[in-house]
Parts: structure tokens; C-alpha cells; sequence
């Protein structure tokens, strides 16, 4: 494979990192904490998907839209069963009960499906295309668009509704936003109900690019996506989808020109690299001391 | 308007607020003074729900409000600056603007012109972000963004806090356009000759308990405030 094909992978591996990683960032910047089971939230949606399209032979249209209705369910009640009630305990119990429903929906999915790896459907086909030398995979093509439908519409979101700001104006200060008769509760809710969404698509394309899925498919998908985050400085929207394409990019250049088995490695030192000249992340911003 | 009737609020183990009751009547303007942590914000934020008395009740226009959620105080008509001012700092002054009129989404651009033109500083800044704002217009932004909600009661926590003295008339020269418009407002300060000069009446607080109260000018020329509160026999 050309080195520009390369490329290509890695930014299609890359924005499904960053679609993950926007749920982490998100969540992080308005609910404050760390939701380590957000990566099995990929997981469920691409089961869901299977079941659907592989077991009820429903069209894979009914399995995207299942698949993200479920996320989202999902996402909202164990924010709800889970982290709600410890809303003001300290940020190390709200840690540990999220690596709890990590293990827990993973256990779960054992239990449902078995440990050997399902085949994921092909939900749509894309053609692949070729330009001149250069072969570009239908997989690719279809999560690099739609993941930039995505994070477009996202932004507008944030930056131009009601809704938006009022995320913002809860990441920035809870207490003044409730102040201002903005239902922290709720914009809490939205936000993983977003965060959710974007993981189900994620796991769509995650199931499509690699076409099995098991119990713990989820784990590191999540894991790397929230380095990514990390990386693109965690809170920051924009952060988070910079990171998740730079480490994509980043993790198949190294798959194909350093080593396979090295390429974890490789991704992960650039992030303790990146984080020793910049703590904050790239596009991380200082927190700033009330006066 | 507002009645707080025998509260009691602790931090943990500490009482902060012991046995505070004080009414605020329609049209008045009331001001607690107090040294620091004498126990004025605490109280403010019992009010609006961010903090929880043990004991009493708090009636606002006769509905009580001990238990209501902060963030439903506001569409009843209750608007809180807090000390800090406490504005969006990464927002722009137009969309903290907004963020005021949260709980109303009608006449937006109307009320937001209003503001403009109690502060036409804010204006030329509309579009910057709030964080690159002067401390006085901060202050500004705060006090505007509360009366987007139209508010019946406004409570400000320490508006001339770290304002030099010019600011401080201006701020207070605002709010007392706010209380002709029909505002009712409580008023914390550390300022002690501003506050009493502005209001109708006041209470003074000490360590977490009201131990004076009266008329704005009784206090004002009361031996005992004059020595502990405006430096000075």
C-alpha cells in the first residue's frame, strides 16, 4: 500500500476515535468525570446491529437506527442508576463505579453472546475507488463522510442553540448556569444522550472496518479514544476530534512502516511525549482561577 | 416579596447560619452588611437554592422555596449575582446575555438592547469574549445578565467587590435605576457606607446571626456600626 493509502486508513480509523472520543470529552467537560465504560457502549451498539440485521433479518437501515436508540437508552439510565446519585461524592467513587459498568455490561454481553467474536454485518456497501494508483476502501469513504457530517453539525450545536450554549455555560460553571435556570440534571442527561449517539455510529463503523465483534471489542476503541482525547486536551471539543485523527494516522503509519505489534506502544508514547511539553493536551485550555 | 423565617445552615460541622430570619418587602431595598464570613453569601445561597437550611422556611411571594431547585427560583422571578460575578468567561458578553434569558426565550433581542442601554460598554464589547473584559465590566455584564430574566427579586452578592472607587458609584448608581424600574433588591455588601446609603432598611450580621437591624440612615449614624463597619467614631 501506497503511503498515501495509508493515510487514508488512518484518518478513517482516526475519526472513529474521534467520534468516541467526543463522548468522553464531553462528558468529562460537562458532567466532570470520566466515563471509562463509554467505550463499551461501541460494543453494545454493534451487537445491537448484528442482532437486528444477522438474527431478525431486518434491514441494516432498522439496525443503525436500533442500534443508536438503544445507545442512547443505555447511556441515559446508567448515567442516571449509576453516577447521578454520586453527583457530589468525590471524583474517585464516580471513577470506580464507571470501571464497574465497564465490567458489568462486558460481563453482560459474555453472558448474551458467548466469548468467540460475531461477524458484523455488511450494513451498506460502498464502492471502493480508484484514483489512479491509489485505491481508497468504501469503508473509509463512508465513515469519513459521515463522520464529518457529524462533527460539523456538532459544533453548530454547541456554538448556535440554546441547548448548545447551555452546555457550555454548565462546563464552565455549574453553580452560575443553575443560577441562570439552566437544569444542570438535565443538560447532564443530553450530554450523554449525545455521547451515546455518536458511539453507536462509532461502533457501526468500528464493526464494518473489522468486521467482528466481541465481548470487550469495546475496550480498546475506548481506551484509545480516550487518550486521543486526552491528547487533544479532554473538555475540548475541537481537541478531541484533532486527537482522535492524529492518532489514528499516527497508529496505522506505525502499523505500516515501524511494526504491528509496536504500533500500541508507539501511539501511546506519543501521547506521554505530548503531554510532558503540553499538559493540557493540544488544544487543551488552562483552567482558569477564580479571582 | 421574600420572607426567611429561623434558618440554619451548616458547612459539615460547621453552623454558619444561626437562626436568621429578615423580610424583604416589595419595592424595598435591603442590605445585610458583615465583616468577611460573617455568613452574607451563605445566606444569599440558601436563598436560591444552591445551599440547604437544616431548619425554617423561606417564602417567596407567598409560595415557599426551602426545598425548590436553584435553577426553577429564576422563571418564579428571582435572579441571584453571585459574589465573583461569576460570568462565562470563555462565552461572549452577547451570549452570556443569553444565557440570562435561559428560562424566557421570547423578546430575546429586545431585552438584550435594554441591557445595552443601562450599559452601553457591554455593547461596543458584544461580540468579545467575556473573559477579556475590566473587572467594572464584568460587574456590569453580571448585574445585566440577571435582569434578562426580568426579574422581582434581584440578589447581589459584593457588586463593588475589587472595583475601584468610581466603579463602585457607577455600579450602585445602576442599581438603584434597576429599583425604580420596580425591582425589589437585597443587597450583601462589605461596603458598609454604600449599602446603608442605598437602602431602605438593613441587618447586620455577625458571626452567622443577625444582631442589628433598622433603617439605612438609623444605622448609619449608630455608634456601634460606625465603629466596627465604617472605620471610624
Amino acid at each position: 500500500m501506497s503511503f498515501l493509502s495509508n493515510f487514508i486508513s488512518g484518518l478513517s480509523l482516526g475519526s472513529i476515535y474521534a467520534l468516541i472520543a467526543l463522548g468522553y470529552t464531553m462528558v468529562y467537560g460537562i458532567a466532570k468525570m470520566l466515563n471509562f465504560a463509554h467505550g463499551d457502549v461501541i460494543m453494545v451498539g454493534a451487537f445491537t446491529v448484528i442482532v437486528v440485521v444477522n438474527s431478525l433479518g431486518l434491514p441494516g437501515v432498522v439496525g443503525i437506527l436500533a442500534s443508536v436508540l438503544i445507545c442512547v437508552l443505555m447511556g441515559v439510565t446508567i448515567e442516571r442508576i449509576a453516577y447521578k446519585p454520586l453527583r457530589s461524592s468525590p471524583p474517585l467513587s464516580v471513577l470506580i463505579t464507571a470501571i464497574g459498568v465497564s465490567y458489568f455490561l462486558q460481563s453482560l454481553a459474555l453472558l448474551i453472546f458467548g466469548s468467540t467474536q460475531k461477524s458484523f454485518p455488511k450494513v451498506f456497501t460502498v464502492a471502493p475507488v480508484h484514483l489512479g494508483e491509489l485505491t481508497i476502501k468504501g469503508e473509509s469513504i463512508e465513515t469519513l463522510a459521515v463522520t464529518t457530517v457529524i462533527m460539523v453539525g456538532l459544533t453548530l450545536f454547541i456554538n448556535k442553540t440554546k441547548m448548545g450554549k447551555a452546555m457550555r455555560a454548565v462546563s464552565e460553571d455549574r453553580e452560575a448556569a443553575e443560577l441562570m435556570g439552566i437544569s444542570v440534571n438535565r443538560t447532564i442527561t443530553v450530554t450523554f444522550a449525545i455521547g451515546s449517539a455518536l458511539a453507536a455510529v462509532a461502533g457501526l463503523f468500528f464493526g464494518a472496518t473489522y468486521g467482528f465483534i466481541g465481548p470487550y471489542s469495546g475496550a480498546m476503541p475506548g481506551i484509545k479514544a480516550f487518550v486521543a482525547a486526552v491528547f487533544g486536551g479532554i473538555g475540548s471539543i475541537p481537541g478531541a476530534m484533532l486527537g482522535g485523527i492524529l492518532l489514528g494516522i499516527i497508529e496505522n503509519l506505525a502499523k505500516a512502516y515501524i511494526s504491528t505489534e509496536l504500533s500500541d506502544a508507539i501511539v501511546f508514547g506519543v501521547l506521554v511525549l505530548v503531554l510532558l511539553v503540553k499538559p493540557t493536551g493540544l488544544l487543551g485550555k488552562k483552567i482558569n482561577e477564580k479571582v | 416579596m421574600l420572607k426567611v423565617e429561623n434558618i440554619n445552615v451548616y458547612y459539615g460541622q460547621i453552623h454558619a447560619i444561626k437562626d436568621v430570619s429578615f423580610e424583604v418587602k416589595p419595592g424595598e431595598i435591603v442590605s445585610l452588611i458583615g465583616a468577611n464570613g460573617a455568613g452574607k453569601s451563605t445566606i444569599l445561597k440558601t436563598i436560591s437554592g444552591l445551599l440547604r437550611s437544616k431548619t425554617g422556611h423561606i417564602t417567596f411571594k407567598g409560595e415557599d422555596i426551602s426545598k425548590t431547585e436553584a435553577y426553577k427560583l429564576v422563571p418564579k422571578g428571582l435572579a441571584h449575582v453571585p459574589e465573583g460575578r461569576r460570568i462565562f468567561l470563555q462565552m461572549t458578553v452577547k451570549e452570556n446575555l443569553e444565557m440570562g434569558a435561559y428560562t424566557k426565550g421570547e423578546d430575546m433581542e429586545k431585552d438584550i438592547e435594554s441591557v445595552y442601554s443601562h450599559f452601553p460598554r457591554l455593547k461596543e464589547r458584544q461580540n468579545q469574549i467575556a473573559g477579556t473584559l475590566s473587572g467594572g465590566e464584568q460587574q456590569m455584564l453580571a448585574m445585566g445578565r440577571a435582569m434578562m430574566s426580568h426579574p422581582d427579586l434581584l440578589i447581589l452578592d459584593e457588586p463593588s467587590m475589587g472595583l475601584a472607587p468610581i466603579l463602585v458609584q457607577g455600579i450602585f448608581d445602576i442599581i438603584k435605576e434597576f429599583h425604580k424600574m420596580g425591582t425589589t433588591i437585597l443587597l450583601v455588601e462589605q461596603n458598609a457606607e454604600m449599602a446603608l446609603s442605598i437602602a431602605d432598611r438593613a441587618y447586620v450580621l455577625e458571626s452567622g446571626r443577625i444582631v442589628l437591624t433598622g433603617t439605612g440612615a438609623e444605622l448609619k449614624a449608630s455608634d456601634a456600626i460606625k465603629k466596627a463597619y465604617l472605620g471610624g467614631a
